[in-house]
Order: structure tokens, then C-alpha cells, then sequence
């Protein structure tokens, strides 16, 4: 058994060396004229151990000497997908729906609000997963439709006092304009310049939210927002319909899962419609789909606008589950969040895209105490993910690799 | 008409900092076709390495008898820092990619520019950090028309940059062996260039750079914050585009316009100041749509754009 190569562990060692060069500044120097080592040693210690247990791992994984537990974990694994093949499909769905629907009977206002969150990014990851997993448009300014579904409903919620399910279907007509709005000019764009497109546009509607003030009140946001409200039938005197706010998270909570479920199925849907297979043809090569006769033009336009739809779904939602919306909530960080989830589970695929939500809003939860490394986690573990692996947790079966990519 | 000039003068001082953040860019992205993302990150950082060794140098008195020593010390620190910090990202994160997709690639330069501001707020704090800019204050008049001691540093600090990269790039061997690889990487490491050593000497130019504005920037407005790299990055990218991405002149000439616009449009557009930050994505959207090359560009491929 060998521990790698001399070389490796020189490179490794040079590494954490250079790490403390860039690291010892930024916590050594005060500006009280000292200069400290304590601090830094100490936070340059935690890094290293973990560095070193991680290259040890991995050099002893590689020359073999961990079979002994790869070996009966690979075993399980196995069967585990065997027992899962063995039952039907609609099995597990329905255990599944079942587990969704009962979620808010035996748990508290905390995971409920936890879950409300993963089921929101579940409806913006696969809005966006429509864009940049099935058509191949990086988008990174997809939270702008959440945003514009957000201020839809908000605004037509304090001046004309429209109901959340009126609004809804507007705030994703507006949002899918948006997105052919938004769509429109980059159409002639790929990759790289494409991305820095969306991403302009997506600052140039957050600071338009954050300086209209006129309609968006800027940034200290609309406040009082109604909640959604159902009728239901009221059989005590006689029939008739009562008026019921659902305020409560363990009602409104039915309502994003409506959303999600909706979201799922219509996603799943047009992923395997023509539609969805002519995204899938450009998103693999563009130029051959065109040969193809595939209409490019509409169908790029058309990914904007659906993609946008769910966007705006999910931000209506957001906006009569806060009652409130600011400029805050629609930052580019919330994009690189959401793109970073569809990366994360598998481009194009959609349980990939909601376990990847579940991984990095749900996660997060349960290191609590660690919030404020949170969105450094969050960047090192994207990056790591695409050194390790590219293709997400969940790859989607019908992928391929493009040919200006392969040389 | 001393109005017009007094923003004119502004409008330099912003756009040679843009041409600064630009040039790291173009000069990336002429080599690897790569949009660094993380490389607002160089400007931030610079601009809290400037303030970390400028107050410790206060500290320690030196700051009153020899400002200047100590400013130009700065600077060539700050710089040597982002240089270091910049090969350490290329390594991580952009090294282990080069043969994957392009999407990849950009995700874990947006993945850095994540990790590295939030390194930033955690080590330095999320609040402002002011610039001891005592040494700094005066300001000469021209006329009706008041140019800071500081704005004429920016100045003179960029002008000298700016000429020292062209003679780099242009008069030395290292310069010879970045536009070989640019233009053709397997003929230039069959040339026996080391291509990973030149990729890596570019990160290292280009972040020195943004470095230099970074701290050029914080001494202007007297106080840094851990995510000021992120507009001034993007400003700075539609610069690059705008002059031509891939050419250096180009992205100098674009990084002068930006600034210029954004000034102009500040001083003259009626609520141009709230919106100033749009017109450099307007602009950055408009070159695309119309002249994806940009101004100086010409050997952009196809399939790039």
C-alpha cells in the first residue's frame, strides 16, 4: 500500500503553504501597527486537518485500501436500486405524494416554513432547469421573472385588491413577457456573452425596483399584502360558502405544493413533448437543430417565456406568503442559488433539480449554528462540484456533449 | 462649461480604474476564452489588502514622515497579493476544468467569486472599512475646475500601468509567449511554450490589476466593503466587450467610454445618478446585439459569440 506519489504530497504541502501566505494578511495584519500569527495559525489549522484527513482518504481510496468498505457499500447500493426497480413506480410516487400531504400534521411552524422555502426553489429550479438544462441558454438572471411575479402580485394586490388566484395567471403572462423581453435581444448570443446578458438584465430590473418609487416604493419594499384566500363550503346553515384567509403556514403550505406539483407535471410534460425535444436538440447542437428545420427563434423564445412562467408562479406565491416584498429578495446571489441547485442535482433533470433544493436549502438548516459560513460552503462546494463532478448528483439520461466542447 | 470639464476629469479618473479591471479580463479571456468571474473578487480584495497595509503602516507611524514610500509600498504589495491569491484560483478551480464544458468552467468561477467574497466579509467583517486618506486630501484648482490630489494619482497610476503592461506584453518574451498562446495554444506548446505557466502568468497580471484599481478605488471613496467587486466586475466586463474582447487596447479604450457614460449620464440624465448602473448594461447589451466584436475586436469565431 502506497500513499501516492511523493510528488502529490510535495504539491499538496505547497498548497497549503501558499494557503497561508494568502490567508496571514487578511487576519495578521491590525491596524494598530501588529502584526499576529495566533489567529491565523489556529483557523489555518482547522483547514489543513481537514485537508490532510481529505487527501488521505482519497490517496488510500485510490491504492485500494479502503475495499474493505467500498466493497460491501457498493453491495448495498446494488440491492437498494434493485429493491427500488422491484416495486412499481406508482408505488413510490404515492408514498411520496402521501409523505408531501401529511408533512404538516406532524411537524412544527419550523420545518413547515423550511419546507414551504424548498418547495418554492423546487418551482424556480425547475422554471429555470426549462432554460439552461433542457435549451442550454445560461440564464443568470432568472430571480428578475421571480421578482416581476412577486411586484405583479403585490401591486395588484395593495391598489386593487385582486385575489392571489386571479393573480397568479397575470403575474405569469407578465413574467413570460418579460422573459421574451429579456429573451429577444440574446437570441444571437451563446454561452459566455449570453450569460453576462442575463445577468445585466437581471441588475437592471432590481435596480429599477429598488429606484422606481413611485410604483415599487424602492427599497423599502410593499407591505400589506393579502394572503390568498379559498371558499369553502359551509353546511350549517343550510350551504353556503365561507371566506377563509389561509394566514396559517400549515394552509398555505397546500398551496406550494400545489405550485410544485404543478410545476413538476408540467415541466415532465413539455420535457417530453416536441417541444421539449427540440430544446434538447438546440441545447446540443444549435446549428445542426437549425439544418434540422427546427425553428431556433420561437423555441429559444418560448424556453424564455416558459422558464418565466414558473418563475413567476413561485414569485406570486412569495409575495402572499410574505404579505411583503423588497428589492432585497431579488439579488443576484438568489440567481447563482437557484442555477447552483440545477447544477447541483443534474442539468435537465428534474429529480436531480429537487434534490438538489433539498440539499442546499434544507441542508443549511441543520448546521444552523454555522450560518455565517453558509455562503462560503455554498461557493467552494459549486466549485468543487463542478472539479469533481460536472454532470450533478442526478444526471438526466438523454444528455450528450457538445461538439465544439470535445476538442 | 467648467462643470462639463469637471466631469470630463471625473469620468477619466472612473474609466482608467474600469481600464484596469478590464485588461485582466480581456487578457484572460484572449487566452482561455473564459469569463473569470471571480476576478471582481482581485479588485475587492486589493482593495482590503490597500486598507489592511496602509493602516498598518499608520500604525506604525511610518505613514506620517514617508506617505508616498508608503503608498507606492501598498500598491506593490497589494498587487503581489492578487497576483498570488489569483494563480491559487486558477489552480482550484480553472486548471482541473480546462478540458471540461464551458458551463462548467463559468460555474466554478461563479462558485469562486462566491467563496472568495464571503471570505472577504468573514475575515474583514460586513461592515465599510475606511481609508486612512489624511495623506491624500488636497486638491489643485484649474481654473473653475477642481482636480484632487487623488484623482490625479488615479491618474498617473493608470497611465503608468497601462504603458508598462503594452511594453510587457509587446517588448518581452513572456508578452511573445502569452499572444502565441492566445492565438494558438497546441502550436505554442509545440513551440515549447509552457502554456500552463503562461495561463497562469496571465491570471497572475490580470489580477494584479484589478488589484491596483481596487485600492486606487478605496483611497477615492475612502472605504472599501467586501462586495464591491461584484459591479464595478460586470462594468468592467462590458468594457472589455465593448472595446473587442481579447484586445488590450480595446479594452482600455472601452473601460474610458464606461466611465464616461456612466458620469455623463449621472450629471446630465434626470435621475441619471439612481440609474447609473443600468447604462453600462444598456451599453454592454446594445454592443452585443449590434457589434458582438465590439470596437476593436475582429478575430472573434463564430461560435464564441
Amino acid at each position: 500500500m502506497t500513499l501516492g506519489s511523493k510528488r502529490s504530497w510535495l504539491l499538496f504541502l505547497l498548497g497549503l503553504g501558499w494557503f497561508f501566505v494568502l490567508l496571514w494578511p487578511l487576519l495578521g495584519i491590525h491596524p494598530d501597527g501588529s502584526l499576529t500569527f495566533a489567529e491565523t495559525f489556529e483557523v489555518w489549522g482547522y483547514v489543513s486537518s481537514v485537508a490532510v484527513a481529505v487527501m488521505l482518504v482519497y490517496q488510500l481510496n485510490k491504492s485500494g485500501a479502503l475495499e474493505f468498505v467500498t466493497t460491501p457499500l457498493e453491495r448495498v447500493r446494488e440491492k437498494g436500486a434493485r429493491v427500488y426497480a422491484m416495486a412499481p413506480r406508482w408505488l413510490w410516487l404515492a408514498v411520496l405524494i402521501g409523505f408531501a400531504l401529511s408533512y404538516p400534521m406532524w411537524t412544527e411552524r419550523y420545518a413547515q416554513d423550511v419546507a414551504v422555502n424548498v418547495l418554492i426553489y423546487i418551482c424556480l429550479g425547475l422554471g429555470l432547469n426549462i432554460v439552461i438544462g433542457l435549451c442550454g441558454l445560461l440564464d443568470l438572471g432568472y430571480i428578475a421573472f421571480y421578482g416581476v411575479g412577486a411586484y405583479t402580485y403585490a401591486l395588484l394586490s395593495v391598489h386593487f385588491a385582486i385575489p392571489f388566484w386571479l393573480s397568479l395567471p397575470v403575474a405569469a403572462v407578465l413574467a413570460a413577457i418579460a422573459g421574451c423581453i429579456i429573451g429577444y435581444p440574446t437570441l444571437r448570443m451563446r454561452g459566455d456573452y449570453l450569460a453576462i446578458v442575463t445577468l445585466g438584465f437581471g441588475e437592471i430590473i432590481r435596480i429599477l425596483l429598488n429606484n422606481w418609487m413611485s410604483l415599487t416604493n424602492g427599497p423599502n419594499g410593499i407591505l400589506g399584502i393579502n394572503a390568498p384566500g379559498i371558499w369553502l363550503p359551509d353546511f350549517a346553515d343550510g350551504f353556503t360558502l365561507e371566506h377563509l384567509w389561509l394566514k396559517q403556514l400549515d394552509h398555505i403550505y397546500y398551496v406550494i405544493l400545489a405550485l410544485a406539483i404543478f410545476t413538476i407535471i408540467a415541466v415532465r410534460r413539455l420535457n417530453f413533448s416536441r417541444i421539449g425535444r427540440a430544446w434538447e436538440a438546440i441545447r446540443e447542437d444549435e446549428t445542426a437543430a437549425e439544418l434540422m428545420g427546427v425553428n431556433t427563434f420561437t423555441l429559444k423564445l418560448m424556453a424564455y417565456a416558459s422558464g418565466a412562467v414558473f418563475g413567476g408562479l413561485a414569485g406570486a406565491f412569495f409575495s402572499a406568503r410574505m404579505r411583503f416584498v423588497s428589492p432585497e429578495s431579488f439579488t443576484f446571489l438568489e440567481s447563482a442559488l437557484v442555477l447552483a441547485m440545477v447544477v447541483l442535482g443534474g442539468l435537465g433533470s428534474i429529480p436531480g433539480v429537487i434534490l438538489g433544493a433539498l440539499a442546499l436549502i434544507a441542508l443549511p438548516e441543520i448546521f444552523r449554528e454555522f450560518e455565517l459560513y453558509r455562503m462560503l460552503a455554498f461557493g467552494g462546494a459549486m466549485t468543487l462540484m463542478m472539479v469533481v463532478r460536472p454532470a450533478g448528483l442526478i444526471p438526466a439520461k438523454r444528455m450528450g456533449k457538445r461538439g465544439e466542447e470535445a476538442e | 462649461m467648467d462643470f462639463f470639464i469637471q466631469q470630463f476629469i471625473n469620468g477619466i479618473t472612473l474609466g482608467g480604474v474600469y481600464a484596469l479591471i478590464a485588461l485582466g479580463y480581456t487578457m484572460v479571456y484572449g487566452i482561455i476564452q473564459l469569463i473569470n468571474f471571480a476576478h471582481g473578487e482581485f479588485f475587492a480584495a486589493g482593495g482590503y489588502m490597500g486598507v489592511i497595509i496602509l493602516s498598518w503602516l499608520a500604525g506604525q507611524g511610518f505613514m506620517q514622515t514617508h506617505p508616498w514610500l508608503c503608498l507606492g509600498l501598498s500598491l506593490a504589495l497589494t498587487m503581489g497579493y492578487c497576483a498570488l491569491l489569483a494563480m491559487a484560483v486558477e489552480k482550484v478551480a480553472y486548471k482541473p476544468l480546462r478540458h471540461s464544458s464551458r458551463l462548467a468552467v463559468l460555474l466554478s468561477a461563479l462558485g469562486m467569486s462566491i467563496f472568495l467574497q464571503n471570505g472577504l466579509m468573514l475575515t474583514q467583517g460586513v461592515y465599510d472599512k475606511a481609508y486612512p486618506t489624511e495623506l491624500v486630501s488636497g486638491a489643485v484648482m484649474l481654473g473653475g475646475v477642481r482636480v484632487s490630489v487623488m484623482q490625479i494619482i488615479i491618474l498617473g497610476v493608470t497611465a503608468s500601468l497601462l504603458f508598462g503592461l503594452n511594453a510587457l506584453v509587446f517588448k518581452t518574451r513572456i508578452g511573445k509567449a502569452m499572444r502565441a498562446t492566445a492565438q494558438d495554444k497546441v502550436m505554442a506548446s509545440l513551440a515549447g511554450i509552457n502554456s500552463n505557466r503562461v495561463i497562469s502568468m496571465t491570471f497572475a497580471i490580470g489580477a494584479g490589476l484589478a488589484a491596483a484599481a481596487g485600492i486606487m478605488v478605496g483611497l477615492y471613496y475612502g472605504s472599501v466593503r467586501y462586495d464591491m467587486g461584484f459591479v464595478p466586475g460586470i462594468k468592467a466586463f462590458a468594457a472589455a466587450v465593448l472595446g473587442g474582447i481579447g484586445n488590450i487596447t480595446g479594452a482600455m479604450i472601452g473601460g474610458f467610454i464606461i466611465g464616461m457614460v456612466e458620469i455623463m449620464a449621472a450629471a446630465y440624465v434626470p435621475h441619471g445618478g439612481e440609474y447609473k448602473d443600468v447604462f453600462a448594461f444598456i451599453i454592454l447589451i446594445a454592443v452585443l446585439y449590434f457589434m458582438p466584436t465590439g470596437i476593436m475586436g475582429e478575430n472573434v469565431d463564430d461560435t464564441r459569440v
